[in-house]
């Protein structure tokens, strides 16, 4: 799709500059005020330009935590997130971030350096095949070999990466292309033959939808996070009320429905509430929107949601009728379709679903028991929600705290949680709310983290003190590799191999890093902790000592439908 | 079901890996896969047969569209194609039986491309079918060496067979 920029300067023929000079002007035409990297050999020339570029530039400890920054600024501010590296282990150690934002739809570009364009493929220091490596993990890579295709190399990434359905682009960049003098570059138009967005929506496919919707006794709107990345929430509540269908998210769609709603299901799925998973088997028709019918969420296939129609909107074509037969597809963005959508459908009172619905949801709330004297992971998020008028930015780790996080902070907003959905990224959460807080530096950031998920990139505490980014972190420290320990214990006969790892004093280390750093053991200290992290001007984490061997509750095991849920009864019994 | 596949992508370094490395992480099965020039020195052509059910072929389909440098898939499947496939085939070929093998080899339209003391090099094309029955036929005198390139196809404009 070519697409001609006005503002384009560095497409004048008379200067000539270097390719160095050539990436930032490019950086700054495309709107990048802030990101992230770290430095190396190979692109000590970028560098230099950077010196006294107008941008702002976080280096932290780890290529995969700035990659994870890079990340969390996308999410959090629906910009793209921008990482240089060098070439060799730099650009190695991307990888852990660019898949974890191809998984979940992240638009980032990620410079690297590579080493000079004559010593490709001699094994040259610090050369790694970045492109090769990368190439599974991103939307899209390529590398320079004309400084004339620099700028349009550039600006390339940064249309793929935020249009369609977003993701990482990586640009491998040789280091005598950034030395390279350029007077004449290729021009400002984007030269992608292959590279088609269907915006629309096909008009016919739209009123099928809203015919089905009409005709619907039982709809069920099921959405994901291609709703957020299309910022299409205000076109989501629309439908949802115009047409009173109840709304229930994936783990990456939370935030999308306002959770305090009537019509929220919260999520389904695996660690979803039961009445989220009820009403999507029993519902007449599913209207997916920018979900893609993940494992997590359909547990087994073939008995998903066996009574309902169909319908699919996203803008990725091949998201469609790959893991689940659809009826209705329509491809586009969701934001024009949820809106065309909403003028075709009419209100539907439902009443006899709606009270089904009702009843699932007394029946089998979420919940935890409140009257234990130990401190329960579930009841530190509900603090921390309460304390935070459910407004914050939550992160999370990966395991039983980010199901916990889930499940039990309530999202009113998008952008509101960030957390590695697809690849389940332990690590992700520390340095995603740094990016976060680096977007929206006026937004109470929260990392809801597991203990070894933190251990993973916890060096970054470091540069949010450097940057003075008061991110707050809750570890849930159980002092185990808690969700896999629980499937141990479920399905291995408890026999914890390898998952319990004796921690450090999070409270001593993060003081030694130059945060701030609380441990709490009892249960009444817990709101407490909460309000004084709160208060914490500097990043704060807070060790809460949670249960040891709590579960997360329902669970549909493996290879089960999703209505077949264990720990019903267990939550009953707590009710 | 077979299915032919056609794919114009850009000629990009590059290209090749990221549809073979698609094809292997999705674990989808090639036949074959042939990549050339066209008249257009931007563009080459990559014809890709795949073998699966509906379902899967239409993954493959959409997977292809969704790289970035291939610019337009068609499936030819249920359209009139011709599709052929071109073989190098070394026969071990004694005095005695070289007048057999030559006239199996008019019988098949191909053509003797060398020839030595104890063998004959054929060049031979057509639909893969026949050149299946060739490579059969060949077999009781013994086959030294077989190279394929894989099926190229377009689509028929006319209605009229010329086979
Ligand atoms: C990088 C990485 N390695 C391994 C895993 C597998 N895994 C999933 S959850 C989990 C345990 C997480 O432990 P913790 O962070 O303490 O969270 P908890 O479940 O205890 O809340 C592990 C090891 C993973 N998701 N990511
Ligand atoms: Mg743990």
């Amino acid at each position: 799709m070519p697409k001609k920029r006005s503002s384009a300067k560095s497409a004048g023929k008379s200067i000539t500059k270097t390719g160095a000079q050539i990436i930032v002007d490019t950086l700054i035409e495309q709107g990048v005020e802030t990101m992230f990297g770290y430095p190396g050999g190979v692109v000590l020339p970028l560098f230099d330009k950077l010196y006294d570029a107008p941008i702002r530039f976080i280096v932290p400890r780890h290529e995969q935590g700035g990659c994870h920054m890079a990340d969390g600024f996308a999410r959090a501010t629906g910009k793209v997130g921008v990482i240089v590296v060098t070439s060799g282990p730099g650009a190695c150690n991307l990888v852990t971030g660019l898949a974890t934002a191809m998984m979940d739809s992240v638009p980032i570009v990620a410079l690297t350096g590579q080493v000079r364009t004559e010593l490709i493929g001699n094994d040259a220091f610090q050369e790694a095949d970045t492109t090769g490596i990368t190439r599974p993990v991103t939307k899209y890579n390529s590398i320079v070999k004309d400084v004339k295709e620099l700028a349009r190399a550039i600006r390339e990434a940064f249309h793929i990466a935020s249009t369609g359905r977003p993701g990482p682009v990586l640009i491998d960049i040789p280091v005598d292309i950034q030395v390279a003098k350029c007077s004449d570059d290729d021009g400002t138009e984007l030269k992608l033959p292959g590279y088609k967005i269907m915006r629309g929506g096909h008009a016919r496919q739209i009123s099928s939808a809203a015919a089905a919707i009409n005709a619907s006794e039982r709809p069920v709107l099921y959405v994901g996070g291609g709703v957020i990345s299309a910022n299409a929430s205000e076109e989501l509540r629309a439908l949802a009320e115009k047409a009173h269908i109840p709304v229930t998210m994936t783990l990456l769609g939370l935030g999308s429905y306002d959770q305090s709603k009537a019509e929220s299901l919260d999520m389904l799925g695996m660690h979803g509430t039961a009445y989220a998973n009820y009403a999507v088997q029993e519902c007449d028709l599913l209207i997916a929107v920018g979900a893609r019918f993940d494992d997590r969420v359909t547990g087994k296939v073939k008995t998903f949601a066996p009574h309902a129609k169909i319908v699919h909107i996203d803008i990725d074509p091949a998201s469609i009728s790959k893991n689940v037969h659809v009826d209705i597809p329509v491809v586009g963005d969701a934001k024009h379709i949820l809106g065309e959508l909403a003028k075709e459908v009419e209100y539907g009172e439902r009443k006899a679903w709606f009270s089904r619905i009702a009843g699932w949801k007394k029946k089998h709330p979420l919940g935890y028991d409140r009257n234990s004297s130990v401190i329960k992971p579930q009841y530190v998020i509900e603090q921390v929600c309460e304390q935070t008028g459910g407004e914050a930015i939550i992160t999370t780790g990966v395991g039983q705290n980010q199901m916990w996080a889930a499940q039990f902070y309530r999202f009113h907003r998008a952008r509101q949680l960030i957390s590695s959905g697809g690849l389940g990224t332990m690590g992700y959460g520390l340095p995603a709310a740094i990016g976060a807080q680096v977007g929206r530096p006026d937004a109470t950031v929260i990392d809801i983290d597991g203990d070894h998920s933190f251990n993973m990139t916890l060096t970054e505490l470091r540069t949010a003190v450097e940057y003075e980014l008061p991110i707050k972190v809750c570890i849930l420290n159980n002092g185990y590799m808690g969700m896999v320990r629980q499937w141990q214990e479920l399905f291995y006969n408890k026999r914890y191999s390898k998952t319990y790892l004796a921690n450090p004093e999070y409270a001593e280390v993060a003081e030694a890093l130059g945060a701030a750093g609380i441990m709490v053991e009892k249960k009444a200290d817990v709101p407490k902790a909460i309000r004084k992290m709160l208060a914490e001007k500097k990043p704060c984490v807070v060790d809460f000592r949670v249960e040891r061997e709590e579960n997360v509750w329902p669970m549909v095991p493996a290879g089960a439908s999703i209505s077949e849920m264990d720990g019903l009864d267990i939550l009953e019994s707590m009710a | 079901m077979k299915h032919i596949i056609s794919a114009l992508v850009e000629n990009k370094p590059g290209v090749l890996a990221h549809v073979a490395g698609m094809f292997a992480a999705r674990a989808f099965n090639i036949d074959s896969l042939v990549v050339g020039r066209t008249e257009d020195p931007a563009l080459s052509r990559m014809t890709i047969v795949v073998v699966g059910d509906d379902r899967v072929v239409e993954q493959v389909r959409k997977q292809l569209a969704k790289i970035v440098p291939v610019v337009k898939v068609q499936d030819f499947v249920g359209q009139p194609v011709v599709a052929r496939d071109l073989m190098l085939i070394s026969i071990s070929a004694p005095a005695e039986k070289r007048p057999e093998i030559i006239s199996l080899i008019e019988t098949f339209k191909g053509k003797v491309v060398d020839i030595g003391q104890k063998f004959v090099m054929v060049e031979i094309s057509g639909p893969e079918a026949k050149i299946e029955g060739f490579i059969e036929m060949c077999r009781p005198y013994g086959i030294k060496s077989v190279a394929r390139t894989g099926t190229i196809a377009m689509p028929r404009q006319s209605k009229v067979s010329g086979e």
